[in-house]
């Protein structure tokens, strides 16, 4: 036993071994997703970059309730209400999340009646400062205008398990 | 003044502008180096690369065609970074450290044959003036590991110091070996010998030449060299000196920017030099591996290209499939496995010679 092992340490039998499955290795097809140029697929439960959705008719579905602010356990919500100026309706005069603070745990989604905010698929907005990373109304309206397709193909196909 | 003209014409010559009949030591020494931190560009692309592919990834590939750029973008980076030098290292000596082990492992290679008459100083001690060179190479790491007063890199540099000396004795006796069949300690005549004599001759079929190397009648020392090669230039698997596990980075902790690149730089340098050593010593230089009529029109420095590039092959694959050693592991091969049986063979080697009157007489077969 030990005769063989001892050849088998001299003869160095374990690295050519080696060498040899580290060449099947070399040659396989790599599994690698060439990240940049192409992407890997996302769930429609994906909780990315926050938007604030409209309705069809351009109208913002954002009701100031307040229960996104309040169930947000980071506390990264910051919204002030008050009356439209045209016709007098509840909307937010002010919407800004932090998304530094953010962890993204999709509470507030879960929590708005009106499913106007959502995390959206986008994963890719990282920035040069951080200030860049505090998003107010116009920054997540615009989001959702941007991502509205796409967010309301993932709501129609995560909508039958709810 | 008489000695002025010709000493120029020796430094700076240039035949084609009509300033001496012979290009000059300067540009010759300026080409091999450019050329040299070229081919180091793409040895460390190679490294990512081999690497990359063994663990069934792509590696760099987005700076130029699969990557090709990759090593220059990564030079623009260190050279654009700040310099950061501790507060409490000794400055002068933390900033030599780096030059002295870049200045060290190019310095080496002004004896290294690449082609046939192509060394910048064919010397007759080549052998000797090597090993000298390349073991001035720990004052690099001792110096930049003791100059940043601090805890990783002293006892990555203690590491370090340890492990080159230690396998720089069977790397020795190992060349001895090769030195007893050749009997000339120049490193062109290490190569001749492999041509002249050899395996290949007394079969009776002169053209299969790469029977005639030293790999095949020394094969126990060509694979001891290569792991003592593995372990003197800190190649993974032993890598001790930056073990990022145990150490962070080794001696290299404190370094970043210019400094760190030219740690990097003259260790793959030494990474190269220890390739086209195997090269030289081992799989004859720049000899084509069949004397026959394809293989010997391709210009001897193609061939130890080559030749480098496939040991290098080696030691990419190596540093991909091999597991670290521990560092008791590390001295307990090279001082008791390594040394005894480089020492042996040393006696074996000569007896053989002795009864059997081979080895290169200087030319006759």
């Amino acid at each position: 036993m030990r005769a063989i092992q001892f050849l088998n340490s001299l003869l160095l039998r374990e690295f050519v071994s080696t060498f040899f499955l580290a060449m099947r290795y070399f040659f396989k097809p790599k599994p690698t997703i060439n990240y940049p140029f192409e992407k890997g697929p996302v769930s429609p439960r994906f909780r990315g970059e926050h938007a604030l959705r409209r309705y069809p008719n351009g109208e913002e579905r954002c009701i100031a309730c307040k229960l996104c602010e309040a169930i947000c356990p980071a506390q990264a919500i910051t919204i002030e209400a008050g009356p439209r100026q045209n016709d007098g309706t509840r909307r937010t005069v002010r919407y800004d999340i932090d998304m530094v603070k953010c962890i993204y745990c999709g509470f507030c989604q879960e929590a708005c009646p009106v499913d106007a905010i959502v995390e959206g698929p986008n994963f890719e907005f990282a920035t040069e400062t951080r200030e860049e990373l505090y998003f107010d109304k116009e920054k997540l309206l615009e989001n959702g205008d941007r991502w509205e397709r796409e967010i309301a193909a993932n709501l129609a196909a995560d909508a039958p398990y709810r | 003044m008489d000695w002025l003209l010709p000493s120029l014409d020796y430094l700076l010559g240039v035949p084609f502008l009509g300033l001496g009949e012979q290009i000059g030591f300067v540009w010759k020494a300026l080409l091999l180096l450019v050329t040299l931190l070229v081919f180091v560009a793409y040895v460390l692309l190679a490294d990512r690369k081999i690497w990359a592919a063994v663990q069934i990834r792509r590696g760099p590939n987005v700076v130029g065609a699969f990557g090709l750029l990759q090593s220059f973008a990564d030079l623009l980076k260190f050279a654009f970074k700040e310099p950061l030098i501790p507060a409490g290292s000794d400055k002068v000596v933390f900033l030599l450290a780096p030059f002295i082990t870049v200045l060290v492992s190019l310095a080496a290679w002004a004896v290294v044959p690449i082609d046939e008459g192509w060394a910048m100083a064919d010397i007759n001690v080549g052998v000797l003036y090597i090993l000298a060179i390349s073991s001035l190479g720990v004052y690099g790491v001792i110096m930049g590991g003791w100059a940043s007063n601090s805890k990783y890199p002293f006892l990555g540099a203690l590491r370090s110091a340890a492990q080159m000396v230690s396998y720089e004795v069977s790397i020795g006796f190992v060349i001895i070996t090769v030195l007893l069949c050749v009997g000339s300690l120049n490193l062109t005549d290490i190569v001749h010998a492999q041509q002249e004599m050899g395996l290949a001759h007394m079969l009776g079929v002169p053209w299969l030449s790469f029977l005639n190397w030293f790999w095949l009648p020394l094969f126990p020392m060509f694979i001891i060299f290569f792991i003592s090669a593995l372990a003197e230039t800190n190649r993974p698997p032993f890598d001790l000196p930056e073990a990022e596990s145990e150490l962070v980075a080794g001696f290299m902790v404190e370094y970043g920017s210019t400094p760190y690149m030219m740690f990097m730089l003259g260790e793959y340098v030494a990474i190269v030099l220890m390739c086209a050593l195997t090269t030289i010593l081992f799989m004859g230089g720049w000899l084509p591996p069949i004397d026959a009529a394809p293989f010997n029109w391709i210009p001897g420095a193609v061939w130890f290209v080559l030749k480098t590039s496939l040991v290098f092959f080696m030691f990419a694959m190596v540093k991909a499939f091999v597991p670290r050693y521990r560092y008791d592991q590390l001295m307990r091969l090279g001082w008791k496995v390594f040394l005894p049986i480089s020492i042996v063979m040393i006696f074996v080697v000569a007896f053989v010679l002795q009864l059997t009157g081979w080895g290169w007489h200087g030319g006759m077969a």
